[in-house]
Order: structure tokens, then sequence, then C-alpha cells
């Protein structure tokens, strides 16, 4: 084992003053946004961006404002607490709206109030040939709001009010363009597998709350020794079941592909500042309990690692540009769990990792959603090519994410990957060489998405026309590729471990089993074998504008999602319509059917004494005769 | 005090032929005719009845009986000259609108 640290540091703040009570403003300021615009409607048309854009760059200042303050303190005061009000007071039950300003929140606050703000400014020239860009930047803002407030919280109800508005920001906005059914429907997958997730976050909160009594991180840190392993381990895998529902982890990875139909900087801001991240979070802060359940930990590592290797494969087969993005997505969280399920020796890895992929992936998302721009909305990677020479910033930008991502030495990605694969490696032989195998996927996939989109031979489409986006698109692809460079940064001297100590505590340093050099030289060989694969593959044919359709297995399986929705289609969707179909038979045919069926025998019944009724005066009078014979016969019987 | 037995039978006998022409005959006038004959044919029991305790409650009865079938001839006849004049038929067949 790499490290067995002491127990969790615990959550242990002190009352917010001075900057730091300005805490509030963060999520405020957004939430602000989006309640003038969704109730200002068609009056605040005008300028509805432009207020959208200018609460997220508010939020930003206030979040750059706080964290300079948190860098003076001392390392030990630099967890505090922000009481609003209290929210819930019931019996036991005492939940303040309160939240929990500490290294960890505030890497979260500059990556989304910083990378959102990039996306708005982006979207202002993306949607301005929408005619409901109010409304979209109405509900980027509360979906940021949604975000902050999540990672702000200092209790699980609090965050799990984050964490259904994320969700519910989510649906609007992957619906946005609810008139094409796709997306209607893509928006609805997203809420009904996330509703999924939420089950496990709402059990768990009950857990914690039967278990401790409190759901506050303060409270459960101090207490979690004091629980048995089972239940911990319990509540962890419900907030694993929790994370996969809200990260997009295998076995509820389904909705992340199809929440492609979304607007391109929706898709960005799911994938790069929001929503996706929320699950590593959660496993991040719910340290405390994770660090105490190892078999909750070993949980995280499966899933973590089978998600990646899946993403992965699923982006070496797409065509679409969004759906390779999305797919490397999976497969980038995929790295960040493993991290998280690593314990203590990768927590911070696993944020480092999240924060540089926020960059790159924020940059390659609008640069997709840059190139679709400029072609008529076509995400059919067949028919770009050659889009180097008429989109040069696009181009620059995107290969800059694109270093980044793969892996390529100096680059964010290179520094962040390979301490996860180093620390997964010291882990376990078998989970590290799978990180290493899912490395080299991605060199491929990655490098097959740029040759068939940037190089390569025109296969355009006749009418298409491309051209580079204006400047206010551009400028954020600046700015984030030059992040996606320089976030390596972060690392520098162990900055970004020693920051994130206070709050997921320090490992141990072992020796690892093998040099750390050689497990960087072993990464940056499986890239390149990688990429020269996509070379040899892809690049150095005439590449057929209509996919081939006699291919392998497994490429047919990777196309279609690895079966993915099969999957569900066939374990849960087509059962549950059988037994919902099975009961509405039930309840027509036995319930309903046993009281129309007493009412029909009435009826009937009534139908045919009717009959009776003929009108014949005789026949009424043989009716006498006989009531009159019985009346005797019975007198009869009776005296003798 | 002579033997009631022949009132009695010729009183169900009158009955019978009563009953048997209220079930079977079709023409209003001699339905009517045969409940009259069945009222009497009570009459009839009812005196011997009376006779035979030696008061006269059967005879006060069939005084009522007899009141109340004159009311009665008065009523149905005058039911019975109506259909016909409408409907130009005594038939009590004819007359079955009145059902389900």
């Amino acid at each position: 084992m790499y490290a067995l640290a002491e127990s969790a540091p615990l959550v242990d703040p002190a009352t917010a003053d001075g900057t730091l009570s300005l805490l509030w403003l963060v999520v405020a300021l957004p939430l602000a946004g989006a309640v003038v615009l969704l109730l200002g409607g068609r009056a605040t048309d005008r300028w509805g961006h432009w207020l959208g854009t200018a609460t997220i760059t508010g939020s930003f200042v206030v979040s750059v404002l706080l964290f300079v303050d948190l860098l003076d303190r001392g390392e030990d005061e630099r967890q505090v607490v922000l009481h609003l009000y209290d929210w819930i007071r019931v019996g036991g039950l005492d939940v303040g709206m309160d939240l929990l300003y500490d290294p960890l929140s505030a890497l979260f606050l500059l990556l989304i109030t910083g990378v959102g703000a990039l996306i708005h400014v982006y979207s202002i020239g993306y949607m301005s040939h929408d005619p409901r860009r109010r409304r979209f930047f109405a509900y980027l803002n509360l979906f940021v709001a949604a975000m902050l407030l999540l990672v702000l919280a200092e209790n699980y109800l609090v965050l799990f009010l984050g964490w259904e508005g994320v969700g519910l920001a989510s649906y609007l906005l992957i619906g946005f363009w609810q008139h094409k059914p796709s997306a209607a429907a893509a928006a609805k997958k997203a809420f009904v597998i996330n509703r999924v997730g939420d089950i496990g976050m709402a059990l768990a909160i009950a857990l914690l709350f039967v278990t401790f009594g409190t759901t506050s991180f303060s409270g459960v840190s101090a207490l979690a020794g004091a629980a048995t392993e089972s239940t911990l381990t319990a509540i962890g895998l419900l907030l694993l079941l929790a994370a996969c529902g809200k990260s997009a982890q295998v076995p509820l990875q389904a909705w992340l592909l199809d929440a492609m139909e979304g607007p391109t900087p929706v898709s960005a801001l799911i994938h790069a500042a929001t929503m996706v991240t929320a699950g590593v979070y959660l496993v991040v802060r719910s340290n405390f309990i994770f660090d105490l359940a190892p078999n909750a930990q070993t949980a995280v590592v499966a899933v973590a690692v089978v998600t990646l290797l899946w993403g992965a494969i699923i982006g070496c087969a797409k065509d679409d540009i969004k759906k390779v993005l999305a797919g490397s997505t999976m497969s980038q969280i995929g790295y960040m769990m493993l991290g998280a399920g690593l314990g203590v020796a990768g927590y911070a890895f696993a944020i480092f990792h999240l924060l540089v992929h926020g960059f790159f992936k924020a940059n390659m998302f609008l640069g997709a959603g840059s190139v679709m721009h400029g072609m008529n909305d076509e995400v059919d990677m067949r028919r770009y090519g050659a889009l180097r020479h008429a989109m040069p910033v696009t181009f620059l930008t995107f290969a800059m994410g694109y270093l980044a991502i793969i892996g390529f030495p100096g680059f964010s990605g290179f520094w962040s990957k390979d301490k996860l694969i180093e620390t997964a490696l010291a882990d376990s032989w078998l989970v590290g060489l799978l990180a290493l195998l899912g490395a080299g996927i991605t060199a491929f996939y990655m490098t097959r998405l740029m040759l068939l989109t940037f190089l390569t031979s025109k296969r355009w489409r006749d009418d298409a026309h491309p051209h580079e986006s204006p400047a206010v698109m551009t400028v954020p692809l600046i700015v984030l590729a030059a992040l996606s460079v320089l976030g390596g940064v972060l690392l520098l001297g162990d900055w970004i471990v020693d920051w994130l100590a206070p709050v997921v505590g320090t490992a141990e340093h072992h020796e690892p089993p093998i040099p750390v050099l050689a497990v960087t030289a072993l990464a940056v060989g499986v890239v390149a074998v990688g990429v020269a694969l996509a070379w040899f593959l892809v690049g150095r044919h005439e590449v057929p504008v209509t996919p081939p359709q006699r291919v392998s297995l497994a490429t047919r399986a990777a196309r279609a999602d690895l079966y993915g929705d099969a999957v569900n289609d066939h374990l849960v969707v087509r059962p549950g319509a059988a037994l919902a179909r099975g009961l509405t038979t039930a309840d027509r045919r036995v319930v309903d059917g046993f009281f129309t069926g007493i009412a029909a025998g009435i009826g009937g019944l009534g139908r045919g004494l009717r009959r009776a009724q003929n009108g014949y005066v005789r026949s009424y009078a043989l009716s006498v005769l006989g009531g009159g014979l019985l009346v005797v016969v019975a007198l009869l019987a009776v005296t003798i | 005090m002579s033997d009631p037995v022949p009132f009695i039978a010729l009183s169900a006998v009158l009955f019978t032929i009563g009953a048997v022409g209220v079930l079977v005959r079709r023409n209003a006038i001699v339905v009517f005719m045969c409940v009259e004959l069945m009222l009497n044919a009570c009459n009839l029991a009812l005196v011997t009845f009376a006779k035979q305790h030696g008061n006269l409650d059967g005879q006060v009865a069939a005084f009522f009986v007899m009141v109340v079938a004159a009311a009665e001839v008065v009523v149905g006849l005058a039911i019975i000259m109506t259909i016909f004049r409408t409907r130009r038929s005594a038939s009590v067949d004819d007359a079955s609108l009145l059902k389900y």
C-alpha cells in the first residue's frame, strides 16, 4: 500500500468574519441573475445576456477576493463557516443554511465561477441568433448558482439542495431546444437517471442522520470514528451511487452521451465546471467516511476503472465530435473517481485532475462549438477535415486542449494524469495498468478527433463555408487554452497537496515500487503508441464520408455505446413497462372487473325481471292467483 | 244445522269458474263478470261460515263485499266503456300499452 494515513482531519470551521463574510454573495449573485431573468421575461431580452455574464463575473471576483484572503491565513485557520439562517428545526433535526469555505471549496469556487464566466462570455456569441438567449442565460445562472451551493454547503442537506438544483438546471439546459424530440428525450433521460442516483443520496443522508443524529460535515467527521464499519460502508456505497448518477459513472452513465443534445456551451458547463464534477466532489468531501470504509473505497475504484475504459472505448468509435468529447469526459471523470477511491494518497490528485480537466475540457467543448458554429452546426467529423486553415485560432486553442488531455509532457494533463497513474500503480498493479491503458486509448481517440477535424483532407458538405468565430468566442478559448497549458503549475512544489491537506489529510510518503521517472516514461510511451496508432489507422488513409459498415464486433459495440442503452432497456425499462402493463391489466380485469361485474349482474337481473311487466292483464291475474295459491299452500303447510 | 259442505263446494266451483274465466277470456265484459262471480262465490262462503258459527260477522263481511262490488262495477264499466270507445275493442289483450 502506498499510504495509510492517520484518520481524516476533522471539519472544524471557525465563524466567517471580514472579507469571508461576503461568502453568500458568491451564490446569491448568479441566483439573483436567474431570478431577475426568469421573472423579468421579455423586458430583459435586450440586456439579459449581459446581466447573466455580469453576475457570474461578479461571483468570480468575489471568489478571487475570498481566495486571496484564505491564502493569507494560517493553515489551521482555513476553514470557516457562514451561518445564514436556520433552515429546518424539527425535533432532533437541526439544519442551518450554512456555507463552508475551506481550501477544497475555494478551488471549486474559482473553477466554477472562472470557467463558468468564460462560458457565459462565449455563449453571448454562440447563442446570438437564438431568440431565447435571455432564457438560456437565466438557466446558466441557475446552474452555476446550484453548483456553487453544492460545493459551499456545510451539511449534506444543503448539499442535496444544490445537488437537485444542478439536476433541474441540467434538465432545462439539455432540453433547451425542446422543439427537437431528441433533445426533449435526452433531457428526460438525464433527469430520470439522475433520480436513480439521488435515491442513493437521499438514503445516505437518512442513514447519516439515523447514525449520527446530524448531517453537518463537522458533526459527521467528528463522530465517524464511532460508527461501525458496516454502517460506514453502507453510507459510502450509497454516496457512490449518488456520485455515479451525477458523474455519469457506470452503470448510470447512459445519460451523458445523449446530453449532447443541448447547446454546446451547456455541454462545456456540464462537463467542465459543474454537474459531473459533483460526484467527485462528494466523494472527496466525504473523505472522513470513505477513509474508514475500505470496502466502499474499493467499490469506488472498481467503478472508476470500468468507467475510464468504458468512456474511452466509446470515444474511439464515435463520429459525432461532441460525443467523442462526452466519452472522453466520462473517461476522465473515471480517472478522478479513481483518485478519490485511492484514499488520502489520491484525493489531492483527483481534485488536481478535476481542475485541469475543467480547463481543457471547457476549452475543447467550446472549440467544438466554434467548429460547429462555422460549419452550419455539422457535428459529423467525417464531414470536417483540414479546418486548421479556415479556423486558425480554434485549431490552435483546441490543439492545446488536445495536448493537455493526452498528457503531452509539460502540459497540464500530463502532470495530473501522471500523478494519478503513479498513485494507482502504487496501490495495485492491475488498477495502475488499466489506468495506463486508458491513457493510451485516450491518446488514440483524441488524435483521431484532431486528425478528422483539423487535419486530413476537406470533406465538407457543399454548402459549408467554414469561418473563424467572432472574438467574443475566441477570447474565452484563448484564455482556456492558456490555462490548459499552464494548469500544471498548481503542482509546483506539491502546492495543491499541501493546500488540500487540511481537508483531506496528508499521506505518509512511501517509496513507490517502481521509480517515478519510470512510470512517467511508461505513460508517455503508452500515449505515444496511442497517437501513432491513430496516425496509422486514420491519418494515413482517405477518410470515407459515410462510416464503413463492415467493421469488427468491437467497433459495433463501441458505436452502440457498449450497449449501455440496451442493458438499461432490457434490465429496467422493459421489465418496468411490462410490470406497469401487467398492473393496469390486473386492475382493469380483476378489480374493475369485480365491481363492474356486480353492476352488470344487477342490471341483467333487472332487465330480466322487467319482462314480467308485459302489459297483459291476464298474466298479472295469473301472478295474483299463483301468489294466492302459494299463501294457501303455506298456510296449510304451517297448520298441518 | 244443515250440512255446509254443499254450500262450500258450490262456492269453490263458482270461484274456480270465475278464476278460469278471468285467466282465459279476452273480452273485458266477460272478465268483469267472472270477477263478479268470484266475489259472489266468496260471499256465499262467508254467509255459509257465518251460519255455521251462528254469528253475523260473515254476513257483515258479505255486505261490505257487495258494496265494494257495486262501486267497482261503476268504475270498472266506465273504464271498459272508455277503452271500447277509443280502441273499438273490448279485448283485454289489446290494452297492453302500459308495460316495461
